[in-house]
């Protein structure tokens, strides 16, 4: 019986992009439409923000080094998980990653809540010689970080960029995009606006030299942030629901 | 005269029948009863080879699988909210349970630590080896990546396993490091800061020297005694309110000793005039509310017994 249908559809060339049609279709609605319905799954958390402008250099860097081809940040819902590396992550955290950064092969450690947990100077260190501090590391230096001064022409743009995928920066983050990306790693910059604007930020000192505005700056910053949006200690598993 | 390979030549009707005659039979020998041998286009030839049918039944049960599988587990986002499926199974849920039994099975010996005093955990065996193990375990995954293993220490991070203090040594004291951390910007935090004697114009060189000598002469180092003298009331003056009178350091202001030979930023007279000059400062990240109440307090008995614990 198929081959007649077969026979009877191949040698009619519109009828074949009839059933073609019907075939993609079926495949798109499975696909898309779900799609539609996403921020279903996205919890209702408070405490998420946009990255700070260094933040999201560092986070640039992150992706271009592929740090997330042996660090997964996501801590997945299972006790040894949980109780090696803190709650386990949320959809939320990673609404405004454009990509998220969730990976899925870990030669080090998931970096999910890695911020906070180390000093800026630690964080400093081990990218520039990591076995110095985990002798059994098989991780690359990254001191070059050091040395790469960072081009703050282009950080509104980047702001932008991301604006326009859904990341809610506003008009006045955007104006003072180059100013926070400096203020952030000046200790003796005014960050009362910085930190009104992307509360708990990571400002000061980040590199271990003040005087410019490096890779290394915005690595840190990275680092130091991941994680630490959500407060879970006032977070009950009722809300978690998706 | 026509040429017999001419292509253009009619070519009679029996001759026609003849050739389809003689492919008819060509087919049949070739491909038997294959119900798509009849159909060719340009030469080209479609035949029907079915996949084998126990591959043909395990796709079709995939497909199958896939469907169940996701009518009964949590599957589709739809507009109505996240399709839960009909067995109410929840990742989250089912982990809340496992720590929820794990913390059930282990709160006798939590409690028992919860309210015990260190001499109380240190006189009980088992809850001393509960102790021990539950510390190491939160030490190597939480403190070794700095203090390093069994707390040898390592670059700037103090080495634990000596009875050497910044902050001093007593279970109150570690805990207090570990709760609230060194310059973590948290309110309880523990912070002091030693101003930039050289750095700010506090000090000359020439008695940023005097007080280098000094402090190598009360640790034991090789020093011009002349200088180490100028140095000595430079030394009450500006260094005794942290460092003690005598060098022996001040645990309660954070203030390190200087008259012994253990140093976290270097011991010879460069390091030691270079942090006169612009000092250096570690910072430790609070643990409170990263880690329960119980995980704390194993540390504290770990950090506490491995050697200098006060």
């Amino acid at each position: 019986m198929f081959y007649r249908l077969h026979q009877f559809a191949e040698q009619r060339a519109f009828i074949l992009a009839i059933f073609i049609l019907v075939t993609v279709s079926i495949g798109g609605l499975v696909q898309i439409v779900p799609l539609f319905a996403i921020e279903n799954t996205i919890e209702r958390v408070q405490g998420m923000r946009p990255y700070t402008p260094l933040e999201l250099v560092g986070r640039n860097i992150y992706i271009r080094e592929g740090c997330y081809a042996c660090h997964s940040q996501q801590i997945r819902p299972l006790r040894d998980e949980v109780e090696r590396y803190g709650h386990y992550s949320l959809a939320a955290e990673s609404m405004y990653d454009h990509p998220f950064q969730w990976g899925s092969k870990r030669t080090g450690p998931d970096l999910a809540r890695v911020g906070g947990r180390y000093s800026n100077e630690w964080h400093v260190e081990h990218l520039i010689d990591p076995q110095s501090l985990v002798p059994a590391s098989v991780m690359p230096s990254y001191a070059f970080l050091l040395e790469n001064r960072l081009d703050p022409r282009d950080i509104a743009d980047h702001l932008r960029a991301n604006r326009s995928v859904g990341v809610p920066y506003t008009d006045e983050m955007i104006k003072n995009a180059r100013a926070d990306m400096a203020a952030q790693a000046d200790p003796d910059a005014d960050t009362t606006d910085l930190l009104a604007r992307y509360p708990k930020a990571m400002v000061g000192n980040l590199d271990g030299n003040p005087a410019t505005l490096t890779e290394m700056d915005a690595m840190v910053a990275y680092l130091q942030i991941l994680g630490r949006m959500v407060d879970f200690t006032d977070v009950r598993i009722e809300d978690l629901t998706q | 005269m026509t040429d017999r390979l001419d292509p253009t030549r009619p070519v009679s009707h029996e001759a026609m029948q003849a050739t389809r005659e003689i492919k008819d039979v060509q087919d049949k020998l070739a491909f038997g009863d294959n119900p798509l041998a009849h159909l060719e286009w340009d030469g080209i030839r479609e035949l029907d080879y079915p996949p084998p049918r126990w591959w043909v039944i395990t796709f079709i049960g995939t497909v199958l699988f896939a469907v169940l599988w996701s009518i009964l587990y949590p599957s589709w986002p739809t507009p109505f909210g996240v399709w839960r499926g009909i067995l109410g199974y929840d990742q989250r849920v089912v982990v809340a349970e496992d720590i929820a039994r794990a913390e059930a099975a282990r709160a006798p010996l939590v409690q028992a630590i919860g309210t015990a005093e260190l001499t109380g955990i240190q006189n009980d065996l088992g809850l001393m080896n509960f102790a021990i193990r539950g510390g190491q375990v939160a030490f190597n995954n939480n403190c070794a990546q700095c203090h390093a293993l069994g707390g040898a220490g390592q670059g700037f991070f103090p080495t634990l396993a000596d009875d050497d203090w910044l902050w001093g040594g007593t279970p109150e004291d570690i805990e207090f490091t570990i709760r609230h951390g060194i310059r973590s910007g948290t309110d309880e935090t523990r912070d002091n800061i030693m101003p930039n004697f050289g750095a700010d114009g506090i000090l000359t060189r020439e008695q940023i020297s005097d007080v280098t000598d000094h402090v190598l002469a009360i640790s034991g180092g090789e020093h011009d005694a002349a200088a180490a003298l100028r140095g000595e009331s430079l030394f009450a003056e500006n260094c005794a309110v942290c460092h003690g009178e005598g060098g022996e350091g001040l645990p309660e202001l954070g203030g390190p000793r200087l008259n012994d030979a253990i140093w976290l930023y270097g011991g010879d007279r460069s390091h030691i005039f270079s942090q006169i000059h612009r000092p250096a400062h570690g910072v430790m990240p609070a643990f409170e509310g990263r880690l329960d109440d119980a995980t704390i307090k194993m540390l504290v008995v770990y950090v506490h017994a491995l050697g200098g614990g006060q």
